[in-house]
C-alpha cells in the first residue's frame, strides 16, 4: 500500500507522522519499510508545463517519486525547483535537485525554502558535474558551498529554523533530505566514510550513482554495515538500461564517475538485441540489489528511454506487487471507486 | 607547480611534523605579534605564507587553510573546490573529471591522509568557505585564534 488512508486532495501536503520530518510520500513509503523505486525527469528545453506533465505520465504507477535533475550535465534546461513546483501541483512526489555548481549559499537558500513553500518535501543535493561538460562551457562555475555544506545548511534551515547566517526563519522548510554516493569510483576505500560524513551532515536517503558492477557495491555496503552506516540511511542504487555496446563504451569515456566492467560490455555486443539485452540486463541487477542488506529501493534513470520504465519495474517485480500513487489511481480513489 | 605540489602530498607525514612545529613556535611568539600588532604583520606574512605553499601546495590564498585535515593537499586545487571530499565524477585510477590529466585533488588527498598521524581528520565535516578571507594569512589567523584563546584560559585562571 502505497495510498494512505489520509491522502489529501492531490497537492496538498500529507500529515507529517510521528518521527517524520517532511509531509511526503516518498518517506512514508521508506519509513513504512517498503522497497521504493524512484526515477528521473529530464527537464524539457521548454516553458510549456505540458512538456513536463506528459514526461511525468510517463512512470505512472512504477515511482514513487521522480527526481528533476538540476542542468544535469551541465547542460541548460527548466530548472528543478520549477519542475517539482509543476508536480506537486497534481499530487506526484518530486525530488528536488540542488547542485552547488550554479548558485551561491544566498540562492541555494532561498530556493530551498521557495520549493519547500511549493509543495516539494525531498531535496537531493549534489556537487554538480563541471560547466566543462555541458553547453555552457563558458559560463562561471559557481561552487560556493559543496554537496556536504549544502545539506548541513538544509539540515540547518529545517531543525534550527535559521540561515547560515544565524538569522531565524518564521516556518522551515520540512524536508526530507538526500545526498549521492558513488561505491564505484575512486578512492574506493574512503567512499564508506564518504558516506559517513554526508550521513553526519543530514543525508537521511542516498542515490547512488549507476551501478554496473554489484560486487563493488556489496564492498561498498558490507564497509558502510561495519561503520554502523546501514540503520542511519535509505540506500537507493541507481541502476539503467544500457542502449547498446557502443553507447556503453561512450558513457564510460565521455560520462565521469560511471564505472561499466568489460564483461558488461561483452554482453551488450554479443546480443542480438542489444537494446532489449541492456533493460534486461538493468532489470537484473534491480533484481540481484533488491536482495541485499541495507539497500531500500532503486533510483532507476532511464535518459532516453524513459518509456521503458513502467515495464522494467513490473518485470523486476521489486514492488511485489504494491502500486505507487499515481494522478489517475489516486482519482479513482477519490470517486470512492476501487482502484 | 604541479609537481612539488604532488611531492607534498605523497611526503604529507613529514610536512605535518614541520607544520606542527611551526604553529607551536607561532602560537608561542604570540605576545610578541600582538606586541607588534596582528594587523600591521597581516600584509608582509600574508605574502611570505603565499610564498611558501604557493610553492609546496599550489596554495590558492582561501584564507582557511585545510591542509592539516586533507592530507596536507590544497582543495582549492579541485576544480569545483569541494572541501569535504571527492565529487562523483573522479575517472578511473583517480583522475579529475573537470581536468582529465590532473590527479583528483581529493584522491591525492586521501592518499595523503593515510600517512599522517592526525590523518582521520579527513573524515570531520568541513564548514563552507568565508570566502571573505580570500587572500588574508591563515597562519596568523589561526595562531591568533590559539593566542587568544591561551589568553583568555590565562585571564579566567587567574581570576579564580
Ligand atoms: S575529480 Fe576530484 S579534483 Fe576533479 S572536480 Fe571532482 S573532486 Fe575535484
Amino acid at each position: 500500500m502505497s495510498v494512505f488512508a489520509d491522502e489529501p486532495h492531490p497537492g496538498l501536503p500529507l500529515p507529517i507522522l510521528p518521527g517524520h520530518v517532511s509531509a511526503g510520500r516518498f518517506e512514508r513509503v521508506l519509513r513504512a519499510g517498503h522497497f521504493a523505486v524512484t526515477t528521473e525527469l529530464a527537464p524539457p528545453d521548454s516553458a510549456d508545463p505540458e512538456e513536463v506533465y506528459a514526461r511525468a505520465r510517463l512512470f505512472d504507477g512504477a515511482v514513487d517519486a521522480i527526481n528533476a535533475t538540476d542542468g544535469s550535465g551541465a547542460n541548460c534546461h527548466m530548472s528543478s525547483v520549477a519542475v517539482c513546483a509543476l508536480l506537486t501541483r497534481i499530487g506526484y512526489s518530486p525530488v528536488l535537485q540542488i547542485s552547488c555548481r550554479d548558485r551561491n549559499r544566498i540562492a541555494i537558500q532561498g530556493e530551498i525554502l521557495g520549493g519547500a513553500a511549493m509543495g516539494v518535501c525531498n531535496l537531493l543535493c549534489l556537487s554538480g558535474d563541471g560547466v566543462q561538460a555541458g553547453d555552457h562551457p563558458q559560463a562561471k562555475p559557481v561552487f560556493d558551498l559543496d554537496s556536504t555544506t549544502l545539506l548541513a545548511t538544509a539540515k540547518r534551515l529545517r531543525d534550527e529554523a535559521r540561515f547560515e547566517s544565524g538569522r531565524p526563519l518564521t516556518s522551515p522548510p520540512r524536508l526530507f533530505l538526500g545526498g549521492a554516493a558513488n561505491p564505484f569510483a575512486d578512492p574506493l576505500d574512503w567512499q564508506p566514510w564518504r558516506l559517513a560524513q554526508k550521513i553526519a551532515a543530514g543525508a537521511q536517503f542516498i542515490q547512488t550513482q549507476y551501478c554496473y558492477d554489484v560486487p563493488r557495491l556489496k564492498t561498498f555496503l558490507t564497509r558502510a554495515e561495519d561503520l554502523g552506516l546501514l540503520e542511519k540511511v535509505f540506500i537507493l542504487v541507481g541502476v539503467g538500461p544500457l542502449a547498446s555496446a557502443k553507447s556503453a563504451e561512450w558513457i564510460r569515456k565521455a560520462v565521469p564517475g560511471v564505472h561499466i566492467p568489460d564483461a558488461i560490455i561483452r554482453r551488450l555486443a554479443g546480443a542480438e538485441k542489444p537494446k532489449a539485452e541492456g533493460r534486461k540486463l538493468c532489470v537484473e541487477i534491480m533484481q540481484e540489489v533488491a536482495t541485499l542488506k541495507g539497500v531500500h529501493g532503486v533510483h532507476l534513470m532511464a535518459y532516453k528511454q524513459e518509456d521503458a520504465v513502467v515495464d522494467m519495474v513490473a518485470s523486476s517485480g521489486v514492488l511485489k506487487g504494491r502500486t505507487p500513487w499515481s494522478p489517475a489511481r489516486s482519482q479513482t480513489l477519490i470517486e470512492g471507486t476501487s482502484p | 607547480m604541479y609537481a612539488l605540489r604532488l611531492w607534498s602530498t605523497r611526503n604529507a607525514r613529514l610536512l605535518e611534523r614541520v607544520y606542527d612545529a611551526f604553529e607551536s613556535a607561532l602560537v608561542a611568539s604570540h605576545p610578541v605579534l600582538k606586541a607588534i600588532g596582528y594587523q600591521r604583520l597581516e600584509k608582509p606574512v600574508a605574502a611570505v605564507e603565499k610564498l611558501v605553499k604557493g610553492a609546496l601546495f599550489d596554495c590558492q590564498m582561501c584564507g582557511a587553510c585545510a591542509l592539516s585535515r586533507t592530507g596536507m593537499t590544497c582543495p582549492m586545487n579541485c576544480p569545483k573546490q569541494l572541501r569535504n571530499g571527492p565529487c562523483g565524477g573522479v575517472r578511473d585510477g583517480g583522475f579529475c573529471e573537470v581536468k582529465p590529466d590532473m590527479r583528483c585533488v581529493w584522491a591525492e588527498a586521501y592518499q595523503g591522509s593515510l600517512q599522517m598521524a592526525k590523518g582521520t581528520a579527513i573524515r570531520d565535516p568541513g564548514e563552507p568557505v568565508d570566502r571573505r578571507l580570500q587572500g588574508s594569512s591563515s597562519w596568523l589567523r589561526v595562531v591568533k585564534q590559539r593566542g587568544d584563546a591561551k589568553d583568555s584560559a590565562a585571564q579566567g585562571e587567574s581570576a579564580k
